[in-house]
């Protein structure tokens, strides 16, 4: 391969300060967090920060010349509309580096109330091709668009070859495989969604039973999957689940496994992808410091040296111990079709 | 209130689908849905097939929208967008962003996969053009009333009432998946399921569709018995999503409804032995049953 030398951005997820300060420590080159309420897609108990946080937290990585950004990914309805622009006014305020957003009419908002503003678009936006990014480059001068994790390699080259903005992929952590913010699979069963509510399978519907059979997770009372003795449990997200499709029981839509490109870094940098996302803001401060460290040793030494990039075993096996399913898979971006 | 048939979700043989729209035009319905919102590797239709079942529609008195897809990776996909936003003569549902870039302030449909949820999204679209908008699948009676109170002049509301709810999309095609094939190999099995395949919980609960790369919900949505409610809400259209067995009576039952009749159609969709949900209408998980009472 043609060495292309590519600074691309390790955006690190930051659930709590601890989660931050080990992203900051561990070489991040930009934290991402949302605020402890509804406006942001990782609304989980015991996450997420106030203001007075997101000061103290700012101030730490300026001090290591780390950027914030702020998530506000998800859909405001009319009832709660003033939270979701006091946030936008308060992210502003803040001096953030830049606000992640998904609703087109927030981002209406922060376009016309504060145009100075940096506007990413969120991977929950589903801008999965050039016009439509266009659209939203067009309408709100966003900056950045972070790609849905349904593309192909070459489909990723093609929408940055097109794109009027910078393009940042996810990089490791847990894999969706629907397209982000075109999935309600989690309110039809519960009422409450990544859209809506900022959450996927909300743990208060999570019941574990220990039965004869065997342990068995459900979702709202619906059976999401029933383990054998001994065999690893995962958290019941409705699309890792095994259900009868045809008279036989399987993973029906995904096995629980984690993303991971570390194989490919030299072919996202070669594309131009300016940023690599991890996954995980409701992770542990120790899940974050591992996968910063290990990522930036891959994205450092791909910078270096792109044409004699190897991967190395200990970064496999550091990742695949914090992985979902203790296994991984490069997802959509090792599809050769369509 | 008038009546549409939104998009066949469906993969049909072509003479299935003329066969549908053929009928369709004798069916008392207002508006008409047509073309692939699924999977781009659909191809018993092609554009000029459906501009020509269009045609015929138009001519049997009703208004022909071509509808798109709700997720576009690949430049073909794309040009075919751009031919059908470019036709000239019928409007265009949009189902993605990329859509309304090229539709470039045409008089359009904002589709249910844009994510308006408030009213400054509404507004948003309204000023590029939108003269409908199609309400997202997950809310309520509740929130909709929030949002007509502000909602843009020459803005009118379409509410999906009746059919398997298109609940996510994927790269992954888990009919291809079902069959244990790839999805660049799927020989395109979805033909052989015209209402999808049904995906039951460990217990055989009735839980999702299987269709192509798209789940729909395991039971119908049916806003029969929320006629009224809908009409106080100011709703002006109810979309019936189009199933290969019994559209007639569906249509029927929901054009009595409007009428204000009792017809054995209506008796049959709502009866107790048949599953369908109203969750989301109500505020609640999109798979209950609540009893038809707008809270």
């Amino acid at each position: 391969m043609e060495s292309v030398k590519r600074h691309m951005d390790l955006v690190c997820p930051a659930g709590s300060l601890p989660a931050l300060k080990a992203a900051v420590d561990h070489g991040a080159d930009a934290v991402y967090l949302g605020f402890r309420n509804a406006t942001n897609a990782r609304n989980f108990p015991g996450l997420n920060f106030d203001v007075d946080e997101i000061q103290q937290g700012m101030a730490y990585a300026r001090d290591h010349r780390v950027r914030v950004m702020l998530a506000l990914n998800t859909f405001p309805q009319p009832g709660h509309w003033p939270e979701w622009t006091r946030a936008v006014d308060e992210a502003a305020d803040l001096g953030v580096d830049a606000v992640i957003m998904a609703d087109p009419g927030l981002m209406r908002y922060a376009a016309r109330q504060h145009p100075e503003l940096r506007l990413h678009l969120s991977v929950q936006g589903s801008a999965t091709n050039r016009h439509s990014i266009a659209f939203y480059h067009d309408e709100f001068r966003i900056k950045q668009v972070v790609l849905p994790r349904v593309l192909s390699l070459s489909q990723v080259r093609q929408v940055i070859d097109s794109s009027p903005v910078d393009v940042e992929v996810f990089g490791f952590g847990s894999l969706c495989i629907m397209v982000e913010g075109r999935c309600i699979l989690s309110s039809y069963v519960t009422g409450e969604s990544p859209n809506t509510c900022g959450v996927c399978s909300p743990a208060q519907a999570v019941r574990w039973e220990e039965t004869p059979r065997g342990r068995q997770s459900r979702l709202n009372g619906v059976l999401i999957d029933r383990y054998r003795h001994n065999e690893a449990a995962g958290y019941p997200t409705l699309c890792k689940g095994r259900f009868r499709v045809g008279g036989e029981v399987f993973y029906a839509m995904e096995e629980p496994t984690s993303l991971n490109t570390l194989d490919i870094l030299p072919e996202l940098m070669k594309l131009g992808v300016a940023a690599i996302k991890v996954e995980g803001r409701q992770r542990s401060p120790a899940y974050v410091a591992q996968v910063t460290q290990v990522m930036r040793a891959a994205l450092d030494a791909c910078y270096q040296d792109p044409d004699n990039y190897q991967l190395q075993a200990e970064w496999v096996a550091s990742l695949d111990k914090v992985s979902e399913g203790q296994s991984h898979t490069l997802g959509a971006l090792h599809r050769p079709w369509q | 209130m008038k009546l549409s048939l939104g998009p066949i979700q469906y993969y049909w043989p072509v003479e299935t689908v003329q066969a549908f729209y053929k009928q369709a035009r004798d069916w008392p319905v207002d508006i008409v849905y047509l073309g692939e919102v699924v999977c781009s590797k659909r191809r018993e239709l092609r554009l000029l097939d459906w501009l020509e079942i269009a045609d015929k529609l138009e001519a049997a008195g009703k208004e022909v929208v071509l509808s798109t897809l709700a997720l576009m990776e690949a430049e073909s996909e794309l040009i075919t967008l751009q031919k059908i936003c470019e036709n000239g003569d019928f409007k265009v549902e949009a189902n993605d962003m990329a859509a309304v870039h090229l539709i470039n302030s045409r008089p359009f449909v904002a589709g249910p996969h844009l994510n308006l949820y408030n009213a400054s999204s509404l507004e948003l679209i309204r000023e590029n053009g939108a003269v409908r908008w199609v309400m997202p699948l997950e809310l309520s009676a509740r929130t909709l009333g929030e949002l007509q109170a502000g909602r843009p002049e020459g803005l009118e509301t379409e509410v999906f009432a009746y059919g398997h709810m298109p609940l996510s999309f994927s790269a992954r095609c888990f009919t291809a998946r079902a069959h244990n094939v790839p999805k660049d190999q799927c020989e395109l099995r979805c033909i052989d399921y015209p209402d999808g395949m049904p995906l039951q919980t460990q217990e055989d609960q009735e839980l999702f569709t299987i269709n192509g790369i798209q789940l729909q919900s395991g039971l119908p949505s049916n806003l029969l018995g929320e006629i009224e409610s809908l009409r106080q809400l100011q709703v002006d259209v109810l979309r019936l999503s189009p199933q290969a067995e019994g559209m007639q009576q569906i249509v029927a039952a929901f054009d009595g409804a409007l009428k204000g009749e009792q017809n054995d159609a209506m008796t049959a969709l709502m009866a107790a032995d048949t599953k369908w949900c109203n969750g989301y209408w109500h505020g609640e998980a999109g798979m209950l049953n609540v009893n038809a009472v707008l809270k």
